[in-house]
């Protein structure tokens, strides 16, 4: 109790550390929203619970470091992960996904902590259990007396991650197949009717997510660290997120990442590190409380 | 003509019968090991299975182990335990009961350890572990559970006492040094803080931060700024290689001014390699050096260790030997040396003579307690200078000087 107190006064005392940990929040916060995004995208267009989701972001840094490790530029990395992420997550979908998009929810639930299980493990035997990160080797541009450091690869990975979620933005609204996967979200079988090979949709859906994903990783190892069992903590955010912001609300999605990005930086600041990954649990539950509270109100189905 | 082929072939076969006569002479001493060769120990798990077999190989070629008379080689049985402590037990079991292992070496990690050793106890089979340092593991009472290693709340605690000398020689007192500590909320890693914090308050020094990092940890930044605010002379970190390497990035990212900063596991994080002059002045605990001036007659001096196990292990070669490697080894040596004073095979004998060992080996000297942890060897602080480990502390064995305070 005394540490929060101490940790409370520190915030008083300091003022310009808010900004500090706001600016670390949002900095995190943007490739959670990204792996998110993917989330919700999955989850919206075929109702699949994506529990792998984690696991690919984290295969996505692999791809990445393994490149740098062969000389390839890190920077490069983020788009070859995008590409290399999107034929895995076709290949996960052709054998896994496909055959449990029409079944009800735990039988995708398990289907896909299933995969994320046996990727974790894959991913350790490749590349053993270390942990790997790249140096970038940038340097970091300091405000306010060195209290707060912007490192110039950070920003470059929060840059890429917003020109990401951009693009593919854009391309949900116009292009064509964007179209197609938003009739599909809206009614598959009224999609269906209309000639959309839903079936295509799915597995473009599917291959995106991962795309996205992978890129977020190769943006992670850059940036933090990764390790073949680190997946479950983006899991888990992509679910609180996802959850907090809504199905098909894209800005939301954005919005709810930044925002528990930097709340968890709040709590680590005030509670201890230790209880960062509790805070995004504990508003995931505050959210579905609230949500239930509004709804019970408007006699509305939970869907 | 004749008669000198048959004479030939006559020859030819008493050599042949005789070679293979001295290789039976020599009898097979079967060691059963449940290691980690996949999950997340699987790295370390892989370093402690070589520092075995090298162990065994070196024991070999320098005739092996001499009972009465007769000479015997180790031979080891391995079982993946996948990381997982139920999954170790289950090896254990099966290793003593349907391979009839008479004798074990350990697993990785003083998880593992934990896991395994009440099957050895319940079984009264000698176990002799390079890589459980937990000191929750020497209170139980085992009676049949050696570890040749530093138990790990000695791991850092030396930078306390380092800490307090640099404030005395600055003129300052020992009291007023402020110290900061994360370290994981793991078994390993909470002894270490036990460890710190117990001397730091012996110099009745004020413990200004005293955090627990996450499992899956992978920034830091919130504890880091706290450091920032707080301004400590002494930074403890201790959370496996993901705290070394989180630790390291984030301290040159933040450009952390910290007189001292100590961690652990800086050599498996490769945090030289990795963020290069970043990590200079860091110190990193080890329980082994190749640098320090320990020797034993069959693996020669540590450094003697280090370049031979590197020409039989290449992989090695651009890395530093991990000390999880070393230890391993000494293990090994550690039964050797046991047989040969117990004269026998008998378990108890054997168990008798592992607890009177007073040994000295290229990784330290090596001498049991009543609880079975290894009291005669000093843990022993490196500080990256230029990218290079030098050992600085204990002052006894330390080949550079300290640089002090970290820039």
């Amino acid at each position: 109790m005394d540490q929060v107190l101490s940790n409370i006064s520190l915030l008083i005392e300091f003022p310009i550390v808010n900004l500090k940990i706001i600016l670390d929040g949002l900095m995190i916060g943007s490739l959670f929203a990204l792996a998110a995004y993917g989330l919700a995208l999955v989850w919206g267009v075929m109702n699949v619970k994506n529990l792998a989701q984690g696991d690919f972001v984290i295969s996505g840094g692999y791809v990445s470091w393994w490149l740098a490790q062969h000389g390839m530029p890190a920077l490069l990395g983020v788009p070859i992960a995008f590409a290399v992420m999107w034929g895995v997550g076709w290949v996960a979908y052709k054998l896994v996904i496909r055959r449990v998009i029409e079944r009800d929810l735990f039988t995708s639930l398990l289907a896909t902590f299933g995969l994320a299980i046996m990727m974790a493990q894959l991913l350790n035997l490749m590349f053993s259990s270390d942990t790997r990160s790249i140096d970038l080797g940038f340097d970091t541009l300091y405000f306010a007396d060195g209290l707060i450091d912007v490192p110039i690869a950070k920003l470059i990975g929060v840059l890429m991650a917003a020109g990401l979620a951009a693009a593919v933005i854009v391309f949900m609204k116009s292009s064509r197949m964007g179209q197609a996967i938003r009739a599909t979200a809206q009614d598959a079988r009224a999609a269906r009717v209309m000639g959309i090979d839903t079936e295509k949709v799915y597995a473009f859906t599917f291959s995106l997510n991962s795309g996205i994903c992978g890129a977020a990783g190769a943006i992670i190892v850059m940036v933090w660290l990764v390790q073949p069992f680190y997946g479950i903590a983006y899991s888990i955010r992509a679910f609180v997120i996802v959850t907090a912001a809504g199905l098909g609300n894209l800005p939301g999605v954005i919005a709810a990442g930044l925002g528990i990005g930097a709340l968890e930086q709040y709590g680590a600041h005030i509670f201890g590190i230790s209880y960062q990954q509790a805070i995004a649990v504990i508003l995931l539950l505050l959210v579905l409380l609230f949500r239930l509270i509004q709804q019970r109100r408007n006699r509305q189905v939970l869907k | 003509m004749k008669k000198l082929s048959v004479l030939s072939i006559l020859v030819a076969a008493t050599t042949l019968l005789f070679s293979q006569a001295s290789l039976a002479a020599c009898g097979e001493i079967v060691l059963g090991s449940a290691i980690s060769l996949t999950g997340k120990y699987s790295t370390e798990g892989l370093n402690s299975q070589n520092g075995y077999d090298f162990a065994v190989e070196k024991i070999r070629q320098n005739g092996g182990i001499k009972i009465g008379g007769k000479c015997y080689n180790f031979k080891i049985i391995y079982y993946d335990d996948e990381s997982k402590g139920d999954r170790g037990a289950t090896l254990a079991e099966r290793l003593i009961s349907q391979d009839k292992v008479q004798y074990m070496l350990g697993p990785y990690s003083s998880g593992m350890t934990k896991a395994i050793a009440p099957v050895t106890e319940k079984y009264q089979i000698p176990m002799v572990e390079a890589e459980g340092a937990s000191r929750s593991l020497f209170n139980k009472g085992y009676k049949y559970l050696f570890a040749v290693l530093s138990t790990s709340e000695q791991y850092l605690a030396s930078a306390i006492t380092l800490a307090a000398e640099m404030a005395e020689k600055k003129g300052k007192q020992a009291s007023s040094v402020k110290v900061a500590v994360a370290v994981e909320n793991d078994p390993f890693s909470l002894d270490v803080r036990d460890g710190v914090v117990e001397d730091a308050k012996r110099f009745n020094m004020n413990i200004v931060l005293d955090e627990k990092l996450p499992r899956d940890l992978s920034d830091m930044s919130a504890i880091l700024t706290k450091v920032q605010l707080l301004k400590p002379d002494l930074l403890i970190i201790s959370g496996h290689t993901k705290g070394a390497v989180t630790g390291v990035r984030q301290i040159g990212e933040k450009n952390i001014k910290v007189p001292m900063i100590a961690m652990t596991h800086c050599e498996s994080a490769d945090v030289t390699g990795k963020f290069g002059a970043t990590a200079n002045d860091i110190l990193c605990s080890t329980q082994w050096a190749e640098t320090l001036s320990y020797k034993d007659p069959i693996f020669g001096s540590a450094a003697n260790y280090d370049q031979e196990f590197k020409l039989a292990y290449p992989a090695y070669k651009d890395k530093e030997v991990p000390y999880q490697t070393a230890q391993a080894s000494a293990a090994v040596y550690v039964f050797k040396d046991a047989f040969e004073r117990a004269e026998s095979l008998d378990k108890e004998k054997l168990r008798d003579a592992l607890a009177a060992t007073d040994l000295m080996s290229f990784y330290g000297p090596i001498k049991f307690s009543e609880a079975g942890n290894n009291i005669a060897k000093p843990m022993v602080l490196r500080q990256i200078q230029d990218g290079k480990y030098n050992v600085v502390a204990p002052s006894a064995f330390a080949s550079h000087k300290l640089n002090w305070p970290r820039q």
